[in-house]
């Protein structure tokens, strides 16, 4: 069990990672990933129970699944950073013959990654099917996974969210990333969705809300809430309330840096903002 | 020249689904879901004895596929089930990015392919399919011909490690190929030896190929009939030497010329021994409403269209 200065440490070092993997090959998506940095810290490091080492079938451990898939950086360092793949690989994002693609994939045999994602919409079917084998299996771990809001625009989701309440798929936790922010500007803009929480409620899920989703006990809390509230015929989706670009000044509240990177003055002043903690790359 | 004797008319759906019932009872890892056409599909068995192994997802194809995938992470051999159209064109990207990039071993199970869908009309007959599922990197492409062959791979694809695009189809059509045969993914099967022309077709075409090659052998003219089952891979060697004896083809299929069978065999003879080569196909066009005999005949697929396609290819050589 780490403290929660140890978890804000690996956060910071975590952003440092994503600025510096966008900034090197001048391409992805750092918004969306600093938002969801501390989610992904404590997901890895105090939500999810797995097992050492990967192998593709995960029997016996808990499963996580991206469906936005463009948020990749976080991903990547995290991964790392609790020892599926050295820390050096990070180097390699977005390069030729990596391992790290600009979208997570299977292809290259990452650890830590188990479906294709980057076409947005298909997550939370495949975490549905990873339930059900899950069960089958009499496997009592849990299933994750993690959407955009503005990916809940995907019909798809629906077809899903539909299905996992009429099958009380109870040992999903899907969490929403609600940044209210997609590439073409705010969520209410460019397609409102209205009352995301009523939505889930009405198809039949419970929802547990994290009010304030880039502060580490706030996510503990309300993750381990929503493990409390697994194993009750009904699947579990957490709103988790980001700003997108957290903890870089510059990059918060907008959606100017869903999928720009920042150049050198930028980055310089990105990492001054979040100095090293466990080293760097 | 070798005959076949038809053992009576059955659907090839129904072959698909004695084989899941067999696989029901011989392998616990094999899961089967389907998007509100069981009865269609022949899933029902398959339903009654294992249900907790059957997933009912309701109209929704998409959410469908992602769950295959998804099932595959832990152990099970997923089956999804629903019509051709509707297993290929409506989830396209979710095959693409779901099941092949991320390599799972899910298998794409279509009815109703092809105008033989009948009555229901062009809405519901696909005939792009196979294109779409052959151009899916590490993906098979299987389309049998009849009653044994499409349970024969039904089973054998359970087997096969990676996702495949099993088609098949709606009417009864003879069934001719041996009872419990054994079926190899991606080796094709010399129905007849001929000399003057090959006959390489797939699915309900096989059977026409093989009554056109009696009237053409009547007629003087020697067929070798090939049937293809698996569009991907393809068997090269197999085409390339026939095609060394006969020195012309004609493909059957009930598709598309443009990205079904015809094109993956004109791909092959074009690098390797270029050859005159007739497409017994719809020619770019959308089916109607109609009976599958209407149908076939309207739109060029049946025996007399191979025996004109023999003919003309020959004057070719």
């Amino acid at each position: 069990m780490s403290n929660i200065q140890q978890l804000e440490d690996l956060t910071t070092q975590v952003r440092r990672d994503i600025l510096r993997m966008v900034h090197k090959v001048n391409s992805g998506h750092p918004g969306g990933s600093l938002g969801c940095a501390e989610f992904f810290v404590c997901l890895y490091n105090e939500i999810m129970e797995t097992k050492d080492g990967f192998d593709m079938d995960g029997i016996g451990e808990d499963l996580f699944f991206l469906s936005n898939g463009h948020i990749s950086p976080v991903f990547y360092s995290v991964l790392a950073r609790t020892g599926y793949f050295p820390v050096e690989e990070l180097n390699t994002f977005r390069l030729i013959d990596s391992r790290l693609q600009g979208h997570p994939t299977t292809h290259e045999g990452l650890p830590g990654i188990r479906i294709a994602s980057g076409s947005l919409g298909q997550g939370m079917s495949v975490a549905i099917g990873a339930a059900e084998t899950k069960k089958l299996n009499n496997d009592n771990h849990l299933i994750y996974s993690l959407h955009g809001d503005g990916e809940l625009q995907e019909g798809q989701n629906w077809e899903a969210i539909m299905y996992a309440a009429g099958n009380k798929i109870d040992n999903l936790i899907s969490t929403i990333d609600l940044n209210g922010q997609q590439i073409d500007g705010s969520t209410d803009t460019v397609l409102p969705m209205g009352n995301i929480k009523a939505k889930f409620e009405a198809f039949g899920w419970t929802v547990v809300e994290i009010e304030d989703g880039n502060n580490i006990e706030a996510i503990l809390e309300g993750m381990q809430n929503a493990k409390s509230l697994t194993g009750n015929g009904k699947p579990v989706c957490v709103l988790l309330k980001t700003v997108m670009g957290n903890g870089v000044d510059f990059m918060m509240h907008t959606h100017a840096w869903h999928g720009k990177a920042p150049n050198d003055e930028q980055l310089a002043t990105g990492l001054a903002q979040n100095e090293e903690t466990l080293g760097d790359y | 020249m070798k005959t076949y004797t038809n053992t009576g008319n059955k659907d090839t759906r129904s072959g698909f689904g004695a084989g899941l019932t067999e696989l029901g009872q011989t392998n616990e890892n094999v899961v089967a879901l389907c998007a509100d056409l069981t009865g269609s599909l022949k899933m029902d068995d398959f339903k009654a004895n294992h249900p907790e192994r059957f997933f009912q997802v309701g109209i929704a194809e998409a959410n469908m596929i992602g769950m295959a995938a998804g099932m595959t992470i832990g152990g099970k051999i997923p089956f999804t089930g629903t019509f051709a159209n509707f297993s290929t064109g409506r989830v396209y990207d979710q095959i693409r990015q779901s099941v092949a990039y991320s390599h799972k071993n899910v298998k794409i199970c279509a009815s109703h392919a092809g105008v033989t869908l009948g009555e229901d009309g062009a809405t519901h007959q696909i005939l792009e399919d196979i294109g779409l599922m052959k151009m899916l990197p590490g993906m098979t492409v299987i389309n049998t011909c009849d009653y044994n062959q499409t349970k024969a791979a039904t089973l054998a694809i359970a087997k096969h490690d990676g996702p495949v695009y099993l088609r098949f189809g709606r009417p009864k059509v003879p069934n001719f190929t041996p009872e419990n045969g054994k079926f190899e993914i991606g080796k094709a099967v010399k129905l007849t030896d001929g000399n003057d022309v090959t006959i390489v077709a797939t699915g309900h075409l096989v059977w026409e190929a093989l009554e056109a090659a009696k009237v053409l052998n009547d007629n003087g003219i020697s067929a070798e009939v090939i049937n293809i089952h698996t569009i991907k891979p393809l068997d090269d060697k197999a085409i390339l030497d026939s095609v060394s004896k006969t020195g012309c083809v004609v493909t059957a299929e009930e598709h598309n010329y443009l990205g079904g069978l015809g094109e993956s065999v004109a791909r092959v003879l074009a690098q390797h021994n270029p050859t005159p080569q007739e497409f017994v196909a719809t020619k770019d066009t959308f089916g109607e409403s109609g009976t599958p005999a209407q149908l076939m005949d309207k739109y060029g697929l049946n025996s007399s269209a191979i025996q004109e396609a023999a003919k003309k290819v020959l004057k070719r050589k």
